[in-house]
This record gives C-alpha cells, sequence and structure tokens, in this order.
C-alpha cells in the first residue's frame, strides 16, 4: 500500500463508496424506469393515480419480499409464502367471517398461521439437510390442500366473505382518498423495522454470516438454528399479514389468491440487488427493487403499451440486475484489493 | 522442557468409526510457545485427529489432557470454550462481510441499553484492524474494507488473529498455506511465528516441508492413523524429512514396518521412531 492511497473518509471517495453501494445500481434503474414510463403514461401517471396504483402493488409484495430478502441473504429461500397469503387470509374470514366472532379474533388467527408455517419451515431447513426451495414448495402445497379442503368442508364454498369491524379496518384496510390503502404506511414500518435487525442490530451480523458461510457461522457460535427459524417466522407472518388486510380490504377471501407473490417477492429482491447466493444485500435496495418492479408492472397500464409487453420489461430487468448485482460485487471487492 | 505441562496431550488415543480404526494409539505432547508440525499423506488421519481435538469427534479410547487435566468434549463449541480454535483453510471469514463484522461475528460488540442494542461499527473495526495489526499485517487498516478483497494470506491471518483474540490457547491450523503464493505463505507463517512468540501452542498441519521447517520445533508423522516418526527440530534433515512426507523410500519401510508389526502384536502399533 502506498501512503497516499485514498482513504474511504472525504468527498471525492464519498462518492466512489456511493457507486460502489450494492444499491446504487437500483437505484437507477428506479430512476431509469420510472422516466420512461412517466414520458410515456403522461399527466396521469405522474400524478395520484399512478402513485396509487404502483404504491398499492409495491406496499403488497414489499411487506412480503423485505422478509424474503432477509431469508435471500441468508442463503435460502422461501416459496410458501404464496400460500400463507390466501391461508391466513380465508382463516381470518372463517374465524370472524363465518363463526362471527369479533375481526381481532380473526386478525390474531391470521397471523398466528403465518407463524405457524414459519416455523414448520424453519423447523424442517435447520434440522435437515434438504434445500429450502423444496422444504417451502412441500409447505406451499400441503397448506395449500389444507386450506382449501378445510375451508370447503367448514364453510361450504371456495369464497369466504366478512365484514370488518371498523377500527380493525381501519388500521389494516382502509384507503385515504379512496386512493393510498394504509397499507403503504404499513410497508413503511416493516421496512424501518426490519433496517434496525439487518443493519443496525447486531442479529443482521448473523443473517449475513449465515449466507456468507454457514460452517463458519455456525463455528463463530451464531446459533444458526434460531437465526433460520426466526426469519421463517417473519415471512411467514409478514405474507400472513398481507392476506388478513386483504380480507379487511375487501371483505372477502377466496383459496386461490397468492400464487403470484411467490416470484413477485423474489424478483423485487433480486432487482433490489440481493446476492442470489446469499451473504449481501440490503433493506434499502429491497424497498427500491419493489418500486422498480411496481413502477413496470403498473405503469405498462397508463403507458398505452399492450400490457402483456410488462412481462418482457419485466424479464429483462430481472436479468440486467442479476449481472449488475456481480459486476457491483466484483467492484467491491477489487476496491479493497488494489490499495 | 520436559518437565513443564503440555499445553495439550493425547494419550493412547484411539478413534474407530464402526468397524473401521482410523487412529491408533496416538500419543502426542505440545508445550506452550511451540509448534507442532503435523505431516502425512492424504488419508493418514490427519483430519481424523484435528476434528478429534476440535471437539467434532470423541477418541474411542484413550483420553485428551488440557493442561494435565483430562478433557472430554462432546461439542465442538465446548473445545473453543476451553481455547481450542482450529482455524480452516480460507475458515472463519465471510468474503462478502467487512473486516470488522467478521472478525465480531457472533459476538458483536454493541451500544445502546435493554433490546434496542446498535451494533458498534466502530468499536468492531478498531479492535479487528489493531489485533491484526498486532500481528504484523499492516497492510490491514481499515475495517469497513470487504474480507473477500483480501488476499488468501490475509485472510488466514485475519482468521488466526481473530481466534488469538478470543482466547485461544491451543490453534490448530489446517493446511494454513496450502494454495498460497510465496509471499502469502511467508505472511502466514511470520503469523504462526508470532502465535508461538505469546506462548500458544501451535498444531501445524502441511505437506510443504518448507514451511514445517520454518515454524516447527517438533515434527510428527502420520501414517495410515499411527504416528510413524516423532522427532524435534534438528535431529533430521531436510532431505529426510521431505522423504517421509512425499511418501519416498524411507516411508514404504515405515509403513510396511508398521503393517508387520500390526500382524504379529495383536493390532498395536510400534513405538513411533525418534
Amino acid at each position: 500500500m502506498s501512503p497516499d492511497a485514498p482513504r474511504t473518509s472525504g468527498p471525492a471517495a464519498s462518492i466512489g463508496n456511493l457507486i460502489r453501494r450494492p444499491e446504487f445500481g437500483t437505484l437507477i434503474g428506479t430512476i431509469v424506469v420510472y422516466a420512461f414510463f412517466a414520458s410515456l403514461g403522461g399527466k396521469v401517471f405522474l400524478g395520484a393515480p399512478g402513485w396509487s396504483a404502483f404504491l398499492t402493488m409495491a406496499a403488497e409484495v414489499g411487506i412480503i419480499a423485505l422478509p424474503v430478502g432477509l431469508l435471500m441473504i441468508a442463503g435460502e429461500l422461501d416459496i410458501s409464502v404464496g400460500a400463507v397469503v390466501p391461508a391466513a387470509a380465508l382463516t381470518c374470514a372463517l374465524v370472524s367471517g363465518h363463526y362471527d366472532l369479533p375481526t381481532w379474533y380473526g386478525v390474531l388467527a391470521g397471523l398466528a398461521v403465518g407463524l405457524m408455517i414459519g416455523f414448520i419451515n424453519g423447523y424442517l431447513v435447520s434440522r435437515t439437510a434438504i434445500p429450502s426451495l423444496i422444504i417451502t414448495i412441500g409447505t406451499m402445497f400441503g397448506t395449500m390442500g389444507l386450506t382449501l379442503g378445510l375451508t370447503v368442508l367448514i364453510a361450504g364454498s371456495t369464497g369466504v366473505f366478512m365484514t370488518p369491524d371498523p377500527v380493525a379496518k381501519l388500521m389494516l384496510g382502509e384507503s385515504i382518498n379512496f386512493m393510498f390503502r394504509v397499507t403503504i404506511f404499513w410497508w413503511l414500518g416493516f421496512a424501518l423495522v426490519i433496517y434496525y435487525l439487518l443493519h443496525v442490530a447486531p442479529w443482521g451480523n448473523w443473517v449475513f454470516a449465515l449466507g456468507g458461510d454457514r460452517d463458519s457461522a455456525r463455528n463463530a457460535g451464531i446459533p444458526i438454528r434460531r437465526v433460520t427459524i426466526g426469519l421463517y417466522m417473519l415471512s411467514g407472518f409478514a405474507a400472513a399479514f398481507v392476506g388478513v388486510s386483504q380480507v379487511l380490504t375487501f371483505g372477502s377471501a377466496q383459496v386461490a389468491a397468492g400464487q403470484a407473490f411467490i416470484f413477485n417477492s423474489i424478483m423485487c429482491v433480486v432487482i433490489g440487488g440481493v446476492l442470489l447466493t446469499g451473504g449481501a444485500g440490503s433493506v434499502v435496495g429491497i424497498v427500491l427493487g419493489t418500486l422498480t418492479f411496481s413502477i413496470v408492472n403498473q405503469g405498462i397500464f397508463f403507458s398505452g403499451l399492450d400490457p402483456n409487453y410488462g412481462s418482457i420489461i419485466i424479464g429483462a430487468l430481472l436479468l440486467i440486475a442479476v449481472m449488475s448485482n456481480d459486476t457491483f460485487r466484483k467492484l467491491a471487492l477489487s476496491y479493497a484489493t488494489k490499495k | 522442557m520436559a518437565d513443564k505441562t503440555p499445553v495439550i496431550e493425547l494419550r493412547n488415543v484411539d478413534k474407530s468409526f464402526g468397524p473401521i480404526d482410523v487412529l491408533h494409539e496416538i500419543s502426542l505432547k505440545v508445550n506452550e510457545g511451540e509448534v507442532l508440525c503435523l505431516l502425512g499423506d492424504n488419508g493418514a488421519g490427519k483430519s481424523t485427529l484435528i476434528k478429534t481435538l476440535a471437539g467434532v469427534h470423541q477418541p474411542t479410547r484413550g483420553e485428551i489432557l488440557l493442561d494435565g487435566q483430562p478433557v472430554r468434549f462432546s461439542r465442538p463449541k465446548q473445545a473453543q470454550e476451553m481455547g481450542i480454535a482450529t482455524v480452516h483453510q480460507f475458515g472463519g471469514t465471510f468474503p462478502l462481510m467487512s473486516i470488522g463484522r467478521s472478525f465480531f461475528a457472533g459476538v458483536e460488540p454493541t451500544r445502546g441499553w435493554g433490546p434496542f442494542k446498535v451494533y458498534d461499527r466502530k468499536t468492531a473495526n478498531r479492535i479487528a484492524v489493531e489485533a491484526v495489526q498486532n500481528f504484523g499485517i499492516t497492510r490491514i487498516d481499515d475495517g469497513d474494507r470487504l474480507v473477500g478483497g483480501l488476499s488468501g494470506g490475509e485472510r488466514q491471518s485475519l482468521a488466526i488473529a481473530r481466534a488469538v483474540h478470543f482466547g485461544a490457547r491451543v490453534l490448530i491450523l489446517d493446511e494454513p498455506t496450502a494454495a498460497l503464493g510465496v509471499k502469502q505463505a511467508a505472511h502466514v507463517l511470520r503469523i504462526v511465528n508470532e502465535a508461538k512468540r505469546r506462548g500458544l501452542a501451535v498444531i501445524f498441519i502441511t505437506h510443504q516441508v518448507m514451511h514445517a521447517m520454518a515454524v516447527g520445533d517438533h515434527f510428527a508423522v502420520l501414517i495410515r492413523g499411527a504416528i510413524a516418526a516423532d522427532f524435534r527440530k534438528g535431529e533430521k534433515t531436510r532431505e529426510e524429512i521431505a522423504d517421509l512426507m512425499a511418501g519416498g523410500e524411507s516411508m514404504a519401510d515405515l509403513e510396511s514396518s508398521i503393517e508387520g508389526y500390526m500382524e504379529s502384536h495383536d493390532g498395536h502399533v510400534p513405538p513411533p521412531v525418534h
């Protein structure tokens, strides 16, 4: 090292640091995508309708993408979220609609279902050597089957209605100005809590270590089983939260809802710069990735383009994201060796 | 030196997995401030021996003594808590984490109170950089750098510094210089000498005679799970050691004599050659 090698502080270095941050590529993506659809969609997209469309979508998928992102940083996947969303929604609707118990009972029961499935996932992943992809596909199908079977058995149909009490609806299912759903604020809340967990609290270090090298993490004395179970319970809880908020918003729950969340959440996370192999990623990146994904997904309806082309853009974005993640990671590593 | 209590000692340790005997009557001593070089071909039982020392396996017969007291580890964690640290090739560090975070993985320093504990980045970085620099690796001066950006030797040094910082007294180094260039290996050897100077008992596993000669005080050659030769520095020439390690003539001799001895002595192994 030469003595006059650049330091990490100072104005010149800080721009360099910003560019080297993994979120930087995602931020550029978000801006480009927004500008693209703003130029096509015009005033409607730039105004409240546009923002409400993509923010509402971003909030729902974002609440799930945050804990799924944590799991991916820890080197695991969670496919079962797609089944937890309807399972929690139907549990809530059955308890508070079919059995007519107070809304809060339904909400708590729905969330408990999410935590329980998360626990099962985490337990299986941490106790066996089976890849988490397979385990969570298994629990997804199990949960779907149970949800369908029990709903038909209890309610006699695949859809259940409920009338939420006004306070619960205000907190979880209301919209401001008929456009901005309160889930947007919940998403912000989730992002702050998970930001604290991952980047501020010492626990976050364990998540990174787990994704970086599982054996070394165990050798370092990190309780990897507890961390894994905690992460899955978090993603189960978040998926259940989205399911419950859907019931309170629409007053009904369907068995076949939520499949889209599986791929959408993973895409948001990958576009957000989380490494597919685990060990790196950030909450800011995941939030930006979610925004990018939602802007494309909803912007297409404002642009006058054939909505079918939206998928092409999302597919291309995903590939670009994965490639640039790799490049940014190499940059971050080579920066250190050059000194 | 002979009257000192060794930091770690193995007495007639056997290890079998079901019907397969992997280690035969292993007896070894390592004093503080001493480096024991464990030499042996692939499949000689080196890994099993390391794992037995590190608490991954329990000896089938025989005992392990730490400071003269018999100990039995049921888990690796227990061995670690008693000061036995194993550093594997490239192990113990996380490529995409910063030096500070990697150094303190699992035992992060925190600020704040109650449930609102905050990871103390500055303290972590400062202590980690200090610990590595005290070992003579002055190139590492920024705790925010990613571990993956360090050279192989630096990563190995970081892992050793970490083990020593967290109270290791026995350091087991599993081929720390394999796959390293000459300069990088020199880094690691310097660290091993520094650990020795600080009074640690070091068990150094290697294939390279030069590296073994550079730091070793005491050499043990493992063949077919038995200690075939056990000698101190200066008792054998480099050529003799190289021949032993590389499986040359004298190794072949030893190997056949062990087999013959075991057949005629009820499965017992001959005493090591001095």
